[in-house]
């Protein structure tokens, strides 16, 4: 049980960093389906660095920078060009798709060097993983885990504790009347927009520098839209993400552990699926839309106020 | 700078900045390409020579671009409701895991028989996997983009399941694999090509003629521009958006029958290519109009197998599509903003 619940936190790192970057994007009215394209770039660029310079900074920082230029793209097609944001979120997804089969190809195969796997090792936290039955599971991980965790709560400090976090609801749910109370409406979308990307290229480059840590053509193999639904599952609240995509995660491998019982592992994979469906149905039946900001996806254009 | 709502436009000026942005899309792959140590211009002349060279490479663009062209038309007919359909894929694929049922389990029909039933499973199943997101949307209010985007990969692990359980070909030495229709469930070929394409061309037709000229199609468009006028002007909007999804979802069932009868001979988990996200791009482009549809999924189809070919030619990964296609898309969904405004600068203002 202890094993498959530390395999668990591990299969949820990536959707956890993931589902936090399309909660900043979406908390900005801002519906980025390119998540999946946004995590390919993160991945990419973290593998690449990674192992050309050995260095476990470069990795992470070259993940961020390439995951907010995905960002970057999108925003400023949907909103400086107002474009339609489902289909610059799809064509941030194509190209992504693309750009990472076209980059990563000569490194297929290719193992992250051991420097960098040792670096990403875990680690147990001194007094935390200590604690009974948790400790070993939460606290004795990669740090790259715990990156994922801090993310988790600096977001929610910047939401729930920050006048910026405040602002950035107005934005997400009243664009215009954020704009009429002096809220650079713009830029709290671009930031936002480019944040939320940096953290998705996060989620990739976890994948292919800790989690594989291999190249492998498609490596986040449809996670990205997963993200998309435990968005939605989990309210868009970070805290609460770090449980979804925990239970997420859970199930992917789970029916790899079940394979005893003749249980098959696509009908297990439907799971996430089937869930975030029946819980958006159920608050639509409830009518208790609250969470979803209420500008999400629609366009801003101040001279239309 | 500021900038100001075009009042109205002319339709070549509108055609000019849509040319414009394809050409600035060529140039910057180019750049691409030349930064990648390529020439360019051979490069771009394989690819053509790659998708038209041959009557082989002509079929085979052709084969690629007739699923497309019948997905776009689905997802055209949702999208012009602003039902926002983006699950094609998976309708693709339940309209084949229908039409599969069929020819595996009534094999022994003949083909005239055989054939029709599979079309209409096809479309029928392709449709109600769609009306599960369409019944939602009208009457819960249910995300459709999102509902649909999950039936995507609902389809997807079913089929896979299928493959690898129930369905496996006990005769295929072990392989995932589901067994091959028998011939009575092949589609046959009409001068060289598939008969998948005078389905294209008929619907093209049908959809255009209902679209264009009678009550339903504007209905739709009413639908679109607005609901509460379509409300005020007594339409039964619930009944108009099923059954428009019915159908979108339905025609896109259809290339999940063609490419399971015609070119695969069986039900597999990689059927559906990305058609269905594809599709989404070409229907889009070609600003929801049938008849434009037809030379952009052309030229996606030619640029998808171009780049197969320079592939060979020029050990350039097959995934530069993606890319070239990717920048197209940037740059003309992105030349829209010219299209509707235009800059001004602020200085020349008058009052």
């Amino acid at each position: 049980m202890e094993s498959f619940l530390i395999a668990a936190v591990i299969a949820s790192t990536s959707l956890l960093f993931a589902t936090l970057g399309e909660i900043i994007t979406e908390k900005a009215g801002m519906l980025n389906l390119g998540v999946e394209g946004m995590m390919l770039l993160g991945a990419t660029a973290g593998f690449i660095g990674g192992y050309e310079s050995g260095n476990p900074y470069v990795a992470i920082l070259l993940a961020i920078v390439f995951g907010g230029l995905g960002g970057l793209i999108y925003g400023f097609l949907t909103i400086s060009l107002r474009s339609n944001q489902v289909v610059s979120g799809l064509a941030l997804t194509i190209f992504g798709t693309g750009a990472s089969s076209f980059f990563g190809s000569s490194y297929t195969g290719l193992k992250m060097s051991d420097e960098i796997i040792n670096f990403f090792a875990p680690k147990a936290i001194p007094v935390l993983s200590k604690i009974p039955l948790l400790g070993n599971v939460f606290f004795n991980q990669s740090v790259f885990v715990y990156l994922a965790y801090l993310s988790a709560i600096l977001m929610g400090i910047y939401m729930y504790h920050t006048s910026f976090g405040l602002s950035l609801k107005s934005v997400g749910e009243a664009p215009y009347a954020a704009d009429a109370a002096g809220i650079h409406v713009i830029w709290y979308k671009y930031i936002n927009v480019i944040i939320g990307g940096a953290l998705c290229g996060l989620g990739g480059a976890f994948l292919s520098v800790v989690n594989v840590p291999q190249w492998q053509d498609g490596i986040i193999a449809g996670r990205g839209w997963i993200a998309i639904a435990l968005v939605i599952f989990v309210k868009w609240n970070p805290y609460k993400a770090v449980g979804g995509a925990l239970l997420f995660g859970g199930l992917s491998i789970v029916g790899f552990r079940l394979q005893a019982y003749n249980i098959s592992q696509s009908l297990l994979d439907m799971l996430p699926y089937i869930v975030t469906i029946v819980v958006l149905v159920l608050s639509s039946i409830k009518g208790n839309n609250d969470s979803a900001p209420k500008a999400l996806s629609i366009p801003y254009f101040r001279e239309e106020r | 700078m500021r900038m100001v709502q075009r009042t109205n436009i002319s339709k070549r000026k509108a055609l000019m900045i849509r040319l414009t942005a394809v050409l600035l899309a060529i140039v910057s792959s180019g750049i691409f390409l030349a930064a990648m140590g390529h020439n360019p211009f051979l490069v771009y002349k394989a690819m053509i020579l790659g998708a038209f060279g041959t009557a082989y490479r002509l079929q085979s663009t052709m084969e690629t671009a007739i699923p497309l062209i019948i997905t776009s038309i689905g997802i055209m007919i949702a999208f012009k409701m602003k039902f926002w359909n983006i699950g094609a894929e998976g309708q693709i694929l339940m309209g084949a895991f229908i039409a599969s049922y069929f020819a595996l389990y009534f094999w022994y029909l003949p083909k005239l028989v055989l054939l029709p039933l599979m079309f209409i499973g096809a479309f029928a199943g392709g449709g109600l996997y769609a009306l599960i997101a369409g019944l939602l949307k009208v009457h819960l209010g249910t995300n459709e983009t999102i509902v649909t985007l999950m039936l995507n990969y609902i389809a997807l692990k079913w089929i896979t399941h299928l493959q690898y359980g129930p369905w496996k070909d006990p005769n295929g030495h072990g392989f995932p694999q589901i067994a091959q229709f028998p011939v009575s469930a092949r589609l046959p070929s009409l001068f060289g090509l598939h008969i998948g394409w005078v389905i294209m061309v008929v619907l093209v037709i049908v959809t255009t003629i209902v679209l264009k000229m009678t009550k339903i199609g504007y209905k739709i468009e009413v639908v679109g521009e607005s609901q509460k006028t379509a409300l005020y002007a007594g339409m039964n909007v619930k009944k108009i958006i099923t059954g428009a999804v019915f159908v979108s979802g339905g025609i896109c069932g259809l290339t999940g029958m063609i490419e399971a009868s015609a070119i695969n001979g069986t039900l597999s988990v990689g059927l559906s290519q990305g058609y269905g996200f594809t599709a989404i791009i070409t229907a889009w482009l070609s600003g929801l109009k049938t008849s434009v549809i037809i030379p952009v999924a052309i030229l996606f189809s030619a640029m998808i197998k171009g780049s197969s070919f320079i592939q060979s030619a020029f050990l350039i990964p097959q995934s530069v599509a993606d890319i070239i296609q990717a920048l197209i898309l940037f740059f003309v969904i992105g030349c829209e903003f010219f299209v509707r405004y235009r800059l001004v600068r602020n200085n020349r203002e008058v009052a």
